[in-house]
């Protein structure tokens, strides 16, 4: 676990004179679940954003998969998968034609989309409604759904904006898993979550709050340092 | 979606191309006949077996004839003085007062000259004078016979469908690509498209095709209708219409997409091609010929799409105009049309 694949030093981004992420320096290894932590408001939507490259940072050094920001955005593009806090496949298209159109995009042939596709709809048992329209299925289906759309391209890296917001506790367990195969595979998983049990599955933690990284470590380590029993007092203890 | 594409043409040809004429209907008159002679029944009796004419009633005094007027009750009065009838055989020379509500100045105009007309024919002795709110020039006294070209019947409907098609493919083309755009912005999908390694003219183009295709069979399923229910002839080229309103089209959709690549909601970039279209079109010339705008006008026109295309469509549907007749307007369009998607491709950013 030495490979860097995200290297972040002295991020700012500022809105007019508001100042979302300041001065943020951190490092994510390759294949680690990273979770990326903080309060409502803390910044964290906006540090993936510019990762993503959906939004340009003000100042700071930032390589995502091997290429900078700045220069080669579109390389990035390539080489990761992202699912926002919002839904974002297509409700009004079916579930195949989401599968067909995210696979277009990133040129994945055909014959490969196929078998990839058969296997999916099996591993997410989407068999049956494979024709239905995304905007009937139930919350936790369209985000497992998101998720492994997000990874149908297999990218380096896949960035995980709240996946889990609103979901019942089985199938978040069920998400877990798949976040876990993702990471099995190879992928390295950058993830926000607010749930802090959560947070004990990932290898290494960061925990933000008003715009910068207060700490940052493995959850047994983090527990150690605050003399928590376990991560939701680490928290209230930094975000206070 | 759906009934968007099909109801929306339908609707608009059906009801404005009948609704947006200027063709006068029904002429009502009420008559003053102070004389009440064997002439003015015969005169009377003349303009009731019009059909053209609803000739309201007869009375006495032109003051209750003003006030129907005014209260909107009759589009002309007309006056017969005491003894007319007497002076006509005495002198040979009598007058009739002619009074035309002028609310509608272009109405009032083609009433007078109606009646004058008819009265005219009555007898070419009885000179009708007349007296409008507000006061035009008196009628040219130079007899002219008319050969109307290109639409001989002088069917309005004729004039307005080709105009009414022309607006109709630009309001379906601008909405459709400008609400698709600012919806994606919405949902959210956008952001997916976005962090995704596609290319801007890819995208734009994916967000084109769609709505080019839609227009171009608005513009057929529009000429249907108006073939079937109008009869109106196609004199010039289909091919050539149909090459015009592609280029036309891809200016429409270039705008309508760089409109919502500058709105942020759905209300945002209707509002705002709801200002771009109402100006266009009332420029464009549909209702009004541009030649008689003022000149600032005439120029601003130079950026309308809808008044070159306007243009083309009544001149290749009524006049049957070639390519070379339209070469100023074709270039035009083009440049147009090439503006409009630069602005779309450059204001699209995937990173904000």
């Amino acid at each position: 676990m030495t490979d860097k694949i995200i290297s972040v030093k002295n991020l700012v981004k500022k809105f007019g004179t508001f100042t979302a992420n300041d001065n943020l320096t951190f490092d994510v290894y390759k294949g680690e679940i990273f979770g990326f932590l903080g309060a409502n408001g803390a910044g964290k939507t906006t540090t993936i954003r510019i990762l993503c490259g959906l939004s340009s940072p003000t100042s700071g050094e930032l390589k995502v998969a091997g290429f900078d920001v700045y220069r080669d955005a579109e390389k990035i593009k390539k080489n990761i998968g992202y699912m926002s806090q919002k839904f974002s496949l297509y409700e009004d298209l079916t579930v195949t034609e989401n599968i067909q159109l995210f696979a277009g995009i990133y040129g994945i042939s055909r014959k490969v989309r196929k078998e990839k596709e058969a296997e999916l709809l099996k591993k997410l048992n989407l068999e049956e409604a494979k024709n239905k329209l995304i905007g009937g299925l139930p919350l936790g289906w369209k985000q497992k759904l998101a998720f492994s759309v997000a990874i149908f391209h297999d990218p380096k890296i896949v960035f995980l904006d709240e996946p889990t917001g609103g979901v019942d506790p089985v199938t978040r367990r069920r998400f877990w898993d798949l976040i876990y195969e993702a990471a099995n595979n190879g992928t390295t998983i950058f993830v926000t979550t607010h749930y802090m049990d959560e947070a004990e599955y990932c290898n290494r933690v960061s925990i933000m709050d008003a715009g910068k990284i207060e700490a940052l470590d493995t959850p047994a380590n983090l527990k150690k340092m605050y003399n928590a029993k376990d991560m939701d007092e680490v928290f209230v203890k930094i975000a206070r | 979606m759906l009934p968007m594409i099909f109801g929306i043409p339908l609707l608009q040809m059906l009801i404005l191309v009948y609704a947006a004429t200027f063709d006068m209907k029904k002429i009502d008159m009420v008559v003053v006949d102070k004389d009440l002679s064997a002439t003015s029944r015969e005169l009377i009796a003349k303009f009731e077996a019009i059909p053209f004419y609803n000739v309201t009633g007869t009375i006495f005094d032109v003051k209750s004839a003003d006030e129907m007027l005014l209260k909107d009750e009759a589009d002309i009065a007309m006056v017969f003085p005491n003894n007319m009838e007497k002076n006509l055989i005495r002198d040979n020379y009598a007058q009739i007062q002619l009074l035309v509500n002028a609310i509608d100045g272009n109405s009032a105009q083609l009433s007078f000259s109606y009646t004058a007309n008819i009265i005219g024919e009555f007898n070419k002795n009885l000179i009708a004078e007349w007296k409008g709110i507000p006061k035009f020039a008196p009628p040219s006294q130079v007899k002219i016979t008319e050969s109307y070209w290109y639409n001989p019947e002088l069917d309005y409907k004729w004039f307005m469908a080709p105009g009414i098609l022309a607006i109709l493919v630009t309001i379906v083309g601008m909405f459709l690509a400008g609400i698709n755009l600012v919806r994606e912005k919405e949902i959210g999908t956008i952001e997916q498209l976005n962090v995704s390694p596609i290319k801007k003219y890819q995208f734009i183009i994916s967000k084109l095709v769609p709505f080019w295709l839609i227009g171009l069979f608005d513009l057929a399923f529009g000429l249907i209708i108006a073939r079937l229910f109008f009869n109106l002839p196609i004199v010039g080229s289909i091919f050539l219409l149909f090459s015009f309103a592609s280029v036309y089209l891809i200016g429409v959709l270039g705008l309508g997409l760089f409109l919502s690549a500058i709105s942020e909601s759905q209300q945002q970039v209707m509002f705002i091609s709801y200002f771009f279209l109402i100006i266009f079109i009332l420029m464009g010339g549909i209702f009004t010929p541009v030649e008689s705008m003022p000149h600032w006008a005439q120029e601003v026109n130079r950026i309308n799409p809808i008044f070159y295309f306007m243009r083309i469509m009544r001149m290749i549907v009524l006049k049957g105009s070639g390519f070379s007749d339209l070469i100023k307007e074709f270039l035009s369009l083009l440049s147009l049309g090439v503006l409009f998607l630069s602005l779309a491709i450059w204001k699209y950013k995937k990173t904000t």
